[in-house]
């Protein structure tokens, strides 16, 4: 059944798809746990009793998204030792102690304090209640310091050694934390996971204004959502632009990929809007593109030479379809957001923000496009740096587990049956929370229902009766 | 070696000790969960479930804990053992992912709730056998090559292996059992008294076979444990866990709410030290030392310091949760 498949390319397939499931939950978590202390200090500043109805509201549906973020992100710690053992031999001496440092400060504040955000508003009091939220949103983005470290290390290292084993070793912290990439790549997810939870804000609001219900509570959210992607759609333009021209120096091959330059333009090179990239031919088919603009983005001169792919050999060239298309999608959506913002300014200034249904319209379709921006932007950035597993020092044919192709192929099937059932639910009781208004009085997680709560759900969590039978 | 001989031997006690806090702490809420076909009541499942629901994700973040921590501190172990138990592996995780949810999707919903309660039964039953399994196929012995591991997919089957993985089931039954008369009463803790005592036998049983069958599979564990004079120093184990077995029935019989799950989990720790004296110095047992599979001294310096400072608190805090969650179970929480 199998022996049509190479087991790498079903250990990358299983990696992809688990990982693809599990990064859209962080992302989503991030930006909202950020929300909800927003929401959560509004409220406590003005007193305005809409802030608490939405921090309840959008409480619970962060609940349900951390708890599958949990779940799935269970299956990722131990992938790289089920799938990738050579990858695991040999670097774990560097990423290993990274990803330890992740589970025990993120998940230690994650653990301490989702529950007293979940349960406990009545039981702790609102100061302590509101530092537990920031804890827990100061926890979601240690969590993607840690990861991210981690990951830029595998794009750009540096700081290590290679002793007689062939393993990657340590020698200087600060440069493998703080490599080259890092803060262009922790800067740029995390405003991605900002503006994702924003357009799916925005997105609910948008739909409860379009049937005409809860309008205070709607319109606040809907308010909030586009001022944020006024402001942040433009800074993320921005600061992938800069991750780009970073990429530029450290992986300029993954840069030729994206911009679908097969051969090199000594004088000025086209940004490509549409090709076919054609690996085995190595050009690009049905080009259509504008001319210079390329080198005036990556050097800023129109006439600047740029490097194509056929500089570089052949057998360090990641597959330029998937890289050249994901890149794209990613682009056209930051663009759609930032069009999406743009137009919020427009109709707050002349008035329609709230009665435009052709924008409410706009704002729901968008609701999910941060999602796929960020899985775009994701899958850009990974197979962008194939076929290494390191940039430049280990292959990913080198990494792989020594199995068979039918152990992969079924557990790879298996992955995908079940997490078929598990996110299909998940996402059927997350639309239902959303597609209900949130309303005066909102209730929050309730008590007796103990709503999965990703850590120990400790005292003031529970009602005292709910707990002691005795009391 | 100096100093990274010593540090070598701490992350091994701080692994077993992550290892052995995952398998009692999650046996217990995996154990409840397996005991779920034998409380059709919706009532009683939901007193079950609720006695676990506010700590199992704490504990099963000691899963994580000890697999990132192996990683770490000895990644040729991580890469040799991982592919060698693939497939439960794969099958626990799975498993856990279902039951995971379940705690979140079984309370949203009434039409569906008796397949989430399927899910948490099935998902926990794959989860504890595939545990037992991953952990008998690493007993047994995995074929090693070079750095890496050298068998097939389907090397963790045998009988000993089926054996080990019925084995904790049981041992997690026993956990979940003792831990439901400890939270609960009345009729639902009557029935979990009987239980726990059928599981105590069981368990028992399975503590001999696994017992007597381990000396056979390689000849280092039969010297290791007969042979003298290191036999003084192992016979003590047996014995103990013979005490620990008599005091367990005597409890049970004696309806005692506490001491039962406190002598279950005795025996789990006498199992624990025997396996450990099986094992010793080896982390894939005879063929890889811990030394060898050690990641270098900065490594393992680097990662101490964040586990000195932050175990000790996530401990403090956990021994905090359990002490405000102690005592029973309301069976009206559900209803609020």
């Amino acid at each position: 059944m199998w022996s049509g498949f190479d087991a790498v390319t079903l250990a990358r397939a299983q990696f992809a798809f688990t990982m693809s499931f599990h990064i859209i939950f962080p992302a989503f978590s991030i930006g909202l746990a950020s929300y909800l202390a927003v929401l959560e200090g509004l409220w406590l500043l003005t007193g305005r009793d809409v802030y608490l109805q939405l921090f309840r509201y959008w409480l619970k549906i962060f609940a349900v998204a951390f708890g599958m973020g949990v779940v799935s992100g269970l299956v990722m710690s131990y992938q790289f030792g089920t799938n990738w053992a050579v990858f695991s031999d040999k670097a774990g001496p560097v990423i290993g102690p990274l990803m330890a440092y992740e589970v025990l400060t993120a998940f230690f504040l994650e653990a301490g304090f989702l529950g007293v955000m979940l349960f406990g508003m009545e039981r702790v009091g609102k100061g302590l209640h509101f530092t537990a939220t920031l804890l827990v949103a100061l926890g979601t983005f240690v969590s993607a310091f840690w990861i991210l470290a981690v990951n830029s290390w595998m794009q750009t290292p540096q700081g290590y050694g290679v002793n007689e084993v062939g393993q990657f070793v340590p020698e200087d912290w600060m440069k493998i934390i703080f490599n080259p990439s890092f803060p262009y790549r922790l800067v740029h997810m995390v405003i991605a996971a900002y503006l994702t939870t924003a357009l799916v804000v925005g997105g609910v609001a948008a739909f409860h204004l379009l049937r005409g219900q809860a309008r205070e509570a709607s319109r606040v959210m809907f308010s909030m959502a586009m001022w944020m992607a006024a402001v942040v759609a433009p800074v993320q333009i921005l600061v992938g632009d800069l991750h780009g021209l970073n990429t530029l120096e450290h992986q300029p091959v993954k840069i030729m990929a994206m911009e679908g330059h097969f051969r090199s333009y000594p004088d000025g090179a086209p940004l490509f809007l549409f090709g076919l990239p054609n690996q085995e031919a190595g050009r690009l088919d049905y080009a259509l593109g504008i001319p210079k603009v390329s080198s005036l983005i990556l050097h800023h001169g129109l006439n600047a030479p740029v490097a194509g792919l056929e500089t570089a050999p052949r057998e360090n060239w990641p597959p330029v379809g998937i890289v050249f298309w994901s890149f794209r999608i990613m682009i056209g959506l930051g663009f759609a957001m930032l069009g999406l913002g743009l137009a919020s300014l427009w109709l707050r200034w002349r008035g329609g923000l709230y009665e435009s249904r052709a924008f409410h319209v706009f704002a729901l379709v968008l609701g999910p496009s941060g999602f796929v921006a960020v899985l775009a932007g994701w899958i850009t950035t990974e197979v962008g740096r194939q076929p290494f597993t390191i940039q430049g020092l280990l292959r990913t044919t080198d990494s792989v587990s020594p199995l068979a192709s039918p152990a992969v192929g079924s557990s790879l099937l298996a992955f995908i049956l079940v997490y078929a059932v598990i996110f299909a639910a998940g996402l059927f009781y997350l639309l239902r929370l959303m597609r209900l208004p949130p309303h005066p009085g909102e209730e929050g997680p309730r008590p007796g229902e103990i709503v999965r709560a990703a850590g120990i759900t400790p005292a003031p969590a529970i009602q005292p009766t709910s707990v002691h039978g005795e009391a | 070696m100096g100093i990274s001989f010593d540090l070598t031997i701490v992350f091994a006690f701080i692994i077993a000790f992550a290892i052995f806090a995952y398998v009692v702490m999650d046996g217990f809420d995996l154990g409840v969960a397996l005991l779920f076909p034998f409380y059709p009541e919706r009532a009683d499942r939901d007193v079950m479930m609720n006695s676990v629901a506010p700590v199992w994700d704490g504990n099963e973040t000691w899963l994580i804990l000890g697999g990132g921590a192996l990683f770490a501190a000895f990644p040729l172990a991580y890469a040799i053992l991982m592919p060698a138990i693939y497939t439960p592996a794969m099958v626990m995780l799975l498993g856990l992912v279902f039951r995971g949810v379940a705690f979140e999707f079984r309370w949203r919903t009434e039409r569906a709730r008796y397949l989430w309660d399927i899910a948490f039964f099935g998902g926990s039953l794959l989860a504890a056998l595939a545990q037992g399994v991953a952990l008998g196929a690493i007993l047994q012995g995995v074929t090693v090559n070079g750095r890496a591991y050298g068998g097939g997919w389907w090397d963790w089957l045998t009988p000993f292996t089926m054996l080990t993985g019925l084995a904790v089931v049981a041992g997690y039954g026993l956990l979940g059992a003792t831990w439901l008369v400890m939270k609960t009463s009345g009729a639902l803790q009557q029935r979990a008294f009987s239980h726990a005592h059928i599981l105590a036998f069981a368990t028992l049983a399975f503590i001999g076979a696994v017992s007597l069958a381990t000396p056979f599979l390689e000849a280092d564990y039969w010297r290791r444990w007969f042979a003298w004079p290191g036999i003084l120093l192992t016979a003590p184990v047996p014995l103990a866990v013979a005490a620990a077995a008599v005091f367990l029935f005597r409890a049970l019989a004696a309806r005692r709410e506490v001491q039962p799950f406190l002598l279950s989990l005795a025996l789990f720790f006498l199992c624990f030290v025997g396996l450990g004296v099986s094992i010793w110095p080896y982390v894939v047992p005879g063929r890889i030392t811990i030394w060898q599979a050690a990641s270098p001294e900065a490594s393992q310096k680097f990662m101490l310091v964040g586990i000195a400072i932050l175990v000790p608190i996530i401990l403090a805090y956990t021994a905090y949760a359990y002490w405000i969650f102690r005592g029973k179970v309301d069976p009206q929480a559900g209803y609020h």
